[in-house]
């Protein structure tokens, strides 16, 4: 008995559960893909989806982006007057936003407000028997309730991204052009001119796909494999919010190290 | 009454062959006798559990179940709780893998099937869950819709038609439209009810019907059960341990404890039987085979030293 608690295998259980879980949740992930299907076949599934995460998402979004474009354009012309280079303020905001702040603050906001929510759902769900009852109504769960939460996230978050890009520009030429008095014309040719659509943009894109597809793999993966009862359902909602935050983090790490190089 | 009899049945009749005639025909008429008339025996057992062990974690919770359920009959499954009941409706309907001994359906063995089969086997069944496990996003007409949109391409139509029949029956029509937050347990479960039997299933399991009910709501769903499963000529088992509306309405009942089938009958033996376990189950005894208490150290090395710590 005392052998059983001694802390190394204490360590060793811990160990041995997390790499059983991980591989769970990578069988998890393949499952949800084979049985896409439905989600697609069956179009408003998915669509009610992208409502409830998407649209509901798009007020905190358009909120945040504003106020982030807002502080950008105030800090960018504070350090940009240094110079004598404040007509690059447009440039500053837009890179800033289509290559790092976009896609990543988006998919935090996502991750609290849609992420917390599928997961919270499908643990209640699991809770009250409703998978189970589903399941005995041969009716696949994860075809069913799963596959069409998780690609309503995936293709409502470079939407998001894209949008609290655009909110965030906006913000940046509020405070620069209308408020402090940059010059409007350069404010948008030096942007037109700095940013490249496939080196920034459609880069920003596949990171907030990426991210989309690892938040909602994560929210309906935690939901899924979630303790049904109350104290159970609690703590997924927490292990979504946190894994996926620190998933964007160190994802955002890996793809711009790829991505770029300083080659432009 | 049932499973013993079945299982006798087939040495009476060759038996009976066999002394009308005799001669060297007589063998072979004795085994194409036992092997038709087993024949109409197993089309008329719908479930069949042989030796059935379950563990989990390595703790035995099912061990050696011997069980038949035949066609059109109403059996239930009654036992304290944490015997195995609700395990053992599970393995039935292929929830759960068993560790031992086979659970077939239809002569399919469910234990042993694909996904892909099990699943076709589970559209002809139904399952009432304890607290009704409705799908609180949608209406009580969308949950009964749901199997009929799921695996029949009926018009929208047929489908409307359909499910008001079924509210019908369990007296809910005009609740179609209200969402489940906005019922009772009782409405909940009798919505659950018209649910299950909207495929018109040839097995319904019922987990638990009557936890939670009011005496009235409790003998509406005690009805509901017998008829319904009359009406649509399916086969129930229900898992429950109220013994008084049990015995009202069902053919035959099976007691589990401790993982094991320790008494059967039908509601007459049952009442009549002066099997402990029985007795004390039915007339709510505290004193008698079962405990009620949880395994524990004794009074005296508890409180007097060498006991648990808290």
């Amino acid at each position: 008995m005392a052998e059983s608690s001694s802390p190394i295998r204490k360590l060793g259980h811990a160990v041995v559960d997390r790499i059983w879980r991980l591989g769970f949740a990578a069988r998890f992930f393949v499952a949800v893909l084979k049985y896409s299907g439905p989600s697609f076949r069956r179009l408003p599934l998915t669509l009610r989806e992208i409502y409830f995460s998407g649209v509901l998402s798009l007020l905190i979004i358009m909120v945040s982006g504003l106020f982030v474009g807002l502080v950008l354009g105030l800090q960018g012309y504070e350090t940009l007057q240094r110079y004598g280079s404040t007509e690059a303020l447009g440039v500053l905001v837009a890179l800033s936003l289509t290559r790092e702040l976009g896609p990543v603050v988006a998919a935090l906001l996502f991750a609290s407000r849609a992420g917390s929510s599928v997961t919270a759902e499908i643990g209640l769900m699991k809770a009250t028997e409703q998978l189970k009852a589903m399941d005995i109504m041969a009716v696949n769960p994860i075809a069913r309730v799963v596959a069409p939460r998780f690609w309503g996230g995936v293709i409502s978050m470079p939407l998001l991204a894209a949008l609290f890009s655009a909110m965030g520009v906006l913000g940046g030429w509020l405070i620069g052009v209308v408020f402090i008095g940059v010059d409007d014309g350069a404010f948008w040719s030096q942007m037109q001119s700095g940013v490249d659509f496939r080196y920034d943009v459609w880069n920003g894109v596949i990171k907030s796909f990426v991210f989309g597809v690892a938040v909602s793999v994560i929210a309906v993966f935690e939901g899924y494999d979630s303790v049904p009862t109350a104290e159970g359902v609690s703590r997924a909602i927490t292990r979504t919010v946190v894994t996926s935050a620190l998933a964007i983090l160190a994802l955002d790490f890996v793809l711009t190290s790829f991505m770029f190089r300083g080659t432009s | 009454m049932f499973d013993k009899g079945a299982a006798r049945f087939p040495e009476n009749v060759s038996r009976n062959y066999n002394d009308a005639m005799p001669g060297r025909y007589s063998a072979l008429l004795l085994k194409l006798s036992v092997f038709f008339e087993g024949s109409v025996l197993s089309n008329d057992i719908l479930v069949d559990i042989q030796n059935l062990h379950f563990n989990y974690d390595g703790r035995p919770v099912l061990q050696g179940i011997d069980m038949k359920i035949p066609r059109g009959k109403v059996v239930a499954i009654m036992g304290g709780s944490g015997c195995g009941k609700t395990t053992l409706l599970r393995c039935i309907g292929g929830q759960l893998r068993p560790t031992g001994g086979k659970v077939s359906l239809e002569n399919n063995r469910v234990s042993e099937m694909s996904h892909a089969e099990l699943y076709g086997l589970r559209r002809k069944m139904g399952m009432l869950f304890q607290f009704g496990a409705l799908f609180t996003d949608m209406t009580v007409f969308e949950n009964v819709a749901f199997p009929l949109r799921e695996h029949t391409d009926l018009s929208e139509t047929m489908i409307r038609d359909l499910v008001l029949m079924k509210l019908e029956a369990v007296g809910l029509r005009g609740a179609h439209a209200l969402m489940p937050g906005e019922l009772s347990g009782g409405m909940a479960r009798r919505v659950a009810l018209a649910r299950a039997v909207a495929l018109d299933p040839m097995l319904v399991m019922y987990d638990e019907p009557f936890a939670g009910l009011d005496p009235i709501a409790l003998g509406v769903i005690g009805q509901l059960i017998r008829k319904l499963n009359d009406a649509l000529g399916a086969t129930s088992i229900m898992v429950t341990h109220d013994v008084h509306e049990s015995l009202m309405i069902v053919d035959y009942i099976y007691f589990v404890s401790q993982g094991k089938i320790v008494a059967e009958g039908t509601p007459d033996e049952i009442r009549a039987s002066t099997d402990p376990f029985v007795h004390q189950f039915v007339y709510a005894e505290v004193d008698g085979p079962v405990h009620f208490d949880y395994p524990a150290p004794t009074v005296v090395r508890e409180f007097l030293g060498g006991g648990a710590r808290g």
